[in-house]
């Protein structure tokens, strides 16, 4: 039997989430899989677009509802199991939007979740982490059962573009719950890039010792054009908001470049930052375990190294 | 009654660095430290800081497991819950199992608000509370940092990758909290004393009527890829030199 794997789009209303590119990517390796994306939506016109682009998908279901303005898991949950009918897998990402939603679809679909894939190793068989990552578990998904997924997205590229694949409306009859009303979002709006989706990234930790001193990693992000992350140690201090978190329980990232400024590197930050390519440290702890990981090493007080650091950038 | 369930999950302790055996068959668990899941404890605290401020009138701490279940349920009593529940299971229990557990339960008690914590830090699956929500075909406010409740309501901050979600709910609903919602209280002693006298009652599946599944079948486990080990640099100038080496800079 050949697989047809349903991905469903995470996104803002106008732009796809960059998770989604690495779903399809995911989806993409699933063996003989067919690789449809499902936009909910009030008007998904250009999110579908952009997926429709994702090279590997070969067709754009756009269902439109009002109901889709704001993306509530209770009110997509039962549109998904109905279009995940005629669908073999169904992958979302592990965003925050693909963790509220998916076990929601897989428990209407009295099935199993597969959580924060990191590798496909045939049609119903998956590597995924647990305790933290101190352990890679390989689970057996039973043959015979629609196989629900989020994916940890840092252990996949994004799809690239350049695809056409064709867009299809799809119209869904089920009832939605009116129990969950959406008041509002509140965020952080920036200029700088995006955490999970940056090249670079600088994060500090509980080191910089107050709000006020964690501005010291905005500058230094901002002089490279990287985005800004936090330890959990920093962001329970209240010196960088929750969005910034790193780790096992906030935001599993992939950049280029990690820069940890001030971080010790408790193994629940570390399994966060395993997938970046480049480790950088700099902690005046020569005993601090983020030095385990680190590529480069530099042991010394951030309040001297991060202001000469700025100036030997500005310098070229 | 207005009552208030919270799963309650034994758990390595978060400070054990878990070690995979050498043939792949689980993880080393003799004699580590086990604790209540740190999000579970922040979910009890939420739920007793809603009774103290009477808004509730009685809070139930439930757990699957093995016997042993009982020391973190009798911490969860010593912490303030009225009673508890545990389901015997000789096996670890998949999330929907857990799931179909907890909704029988919360219907047979009529609960108006189940609480759990978003994850558990072992299999970190982050999928009981939404498959529970389901279930029981109710709302679920996950990653919650803010819990209001208003007459027949909850209006929940969320901790979601955009930032700070607001959502309101009807009750009955499902609650998964996130790390920031509260600072769970410490058990004194007195309390340990008095927590030997409540009710704890244990129960079996087939109370529920629930058949427990593993759906997925653990093949094997393997212990991370390492990374290689890196350089030291002595000061920022060779710090530049070897990021322009990678051409990071």
């Amino acid at each position: 039997m050949s697989s047809k794997v349903l991905v469903v789009a995470d996104h803002d209303g106008s732009k796809l989430n960059a998770g989604t590119a690495r779903a399809v990517k995911a989806a993409s390796t699933v063996p003989g899989a067919e690789v449809h994306v499902l936009v909910l939506a009030a008007d998904g016109a250009a999110v579908a677009t952009a997926a429709a682009e994702l090279v590997g998908v070969s067709k754009v279901l756009v269902a439109n509802r009002v109901e889709n303005t704001h993306l509530m898991a209770a009110v997509l949950a039962p549109q998904v199991v109905e279009i995940a009918a005629g669908y073999t897998h169904v992958f979302g990402p592990s965003s925050s939007f693909g963790k509220d939603l998916m076990p929601r679809v897989a428990a209407l679909l009295g099935v199993g979740q597969v959580s924060d894939l990191m590798s496909v190793e045939g049609t119903h068989l998956f590597k995924r982490p647990i305790y933290a990552g101190n352990a890679i578990i390989t689970v057996e998904a039973p043959a015979d059962q629609k196989v629900v997924v989020t994916v940890r997205t840092a252990s996949f590229e994004a799809a690239a573009t350049g695809g056409s694949a064709a867009i299809e409306a799809v119209s869904t009859s089920a009832a939605l719950p009116s129990h969950t009303r959406f008041v509002g979002v509140q965020s952080a709006k920036s200029d700088r890039p995006d955490l999970q989706s940056a090249s670079k990234v600088v994060s500090g930790g509980r080191a910089l010792g107050s709000k006020e001193q964690f501005s010291l990693v905005f500058d230094l992000a901002d002089q490279m054009g990287a985005a800004v992350g936090a330890s959990r140690a920093a962001v329970d201090a209240g010196y960088a908001p929750n969005e910034l978190q790193v780790g096992q329980t906030g935001k599993i990232i992939a950049p280029e470049l990690y820069l940890a400024v001030g971080i010790s590197g408790a193994i629940q930050h570390l399994t966060g930052i395993k997938d970046a390519k480049t480790i950088v440290a700099i902690n005046k702890d020569p005993e601090a375990p983020i030095f385990e990981v680190a590529d480069i090493a530099l042991v010394a007080d951030l309040f001297v190294a991060v202001p000469q650091l700025q100036a030997a950038l500005k310098a070229g | 009654m207005r009552r208030i369930l919270v799963g309650i999950k034994r758990v390595v302790d978060y400070s054990v660095r878990v070690r995979v055996k050498p043939d792949g068959t689980g993880v080393a668990l003799d004699g580590v430290k086990m604790s209540i899941n740190p999000f579970d404890e922040i979910a009890l605290e939420e739920a007793l800081r809603i009774k103290e401020r009477g808004e509730a009138d009685e809070v139930v701490a439930i757990a699957i497991g093995t016997d042993e279940a009982q020391q973190q349920l009798r911490t969860a009593l010593a912490m303030g819950a009225d009673r508890a529940l545990l389901v015997k299971s000789e096996e670890a229990v998949d999330p929907l199992t857990a799931a179909q557990v907890f909704t029988a339960m919360a219907k047979a008690e009529d609960a108006r608000m189940v609480i759990v914590g978003k994850q558990a830090i072992d299999d970190d699956a982050n999928q009981t509370g939404q498959m529970l929500a389901a279930l029981w075909d109710r709302p679920q406010a996950t990653f919650a940092s803010k819990v209001e409740i208003i007459g027949d309501m909850l209006r929940v901050t969320r901790e979601v990758d955009a930032g700070l979600e607001t959502l309101e709910v009807d009750l009955p609903a499902v609650i998964t909290v996130d790390l920031r919602l509260n600072e769970p209280r410490y058990v004194k002693l007195p309390d340990i004393m008095k927590a030997k006298k409540k009710p704890l009652d244990i129960k079996s599946f087939a109370d529920y009527g629930v058949a427990p599944t593993q759906r997925l079948k653990a093949t094997h486990y393997a212990a991370p890829a390492t990374r290689s080990k890196g350089i030291v640099v002595k000061d920022v100038a060779e710090l530049v030199d070897a990021l322009k080496k990678r051409g990071l800079v």
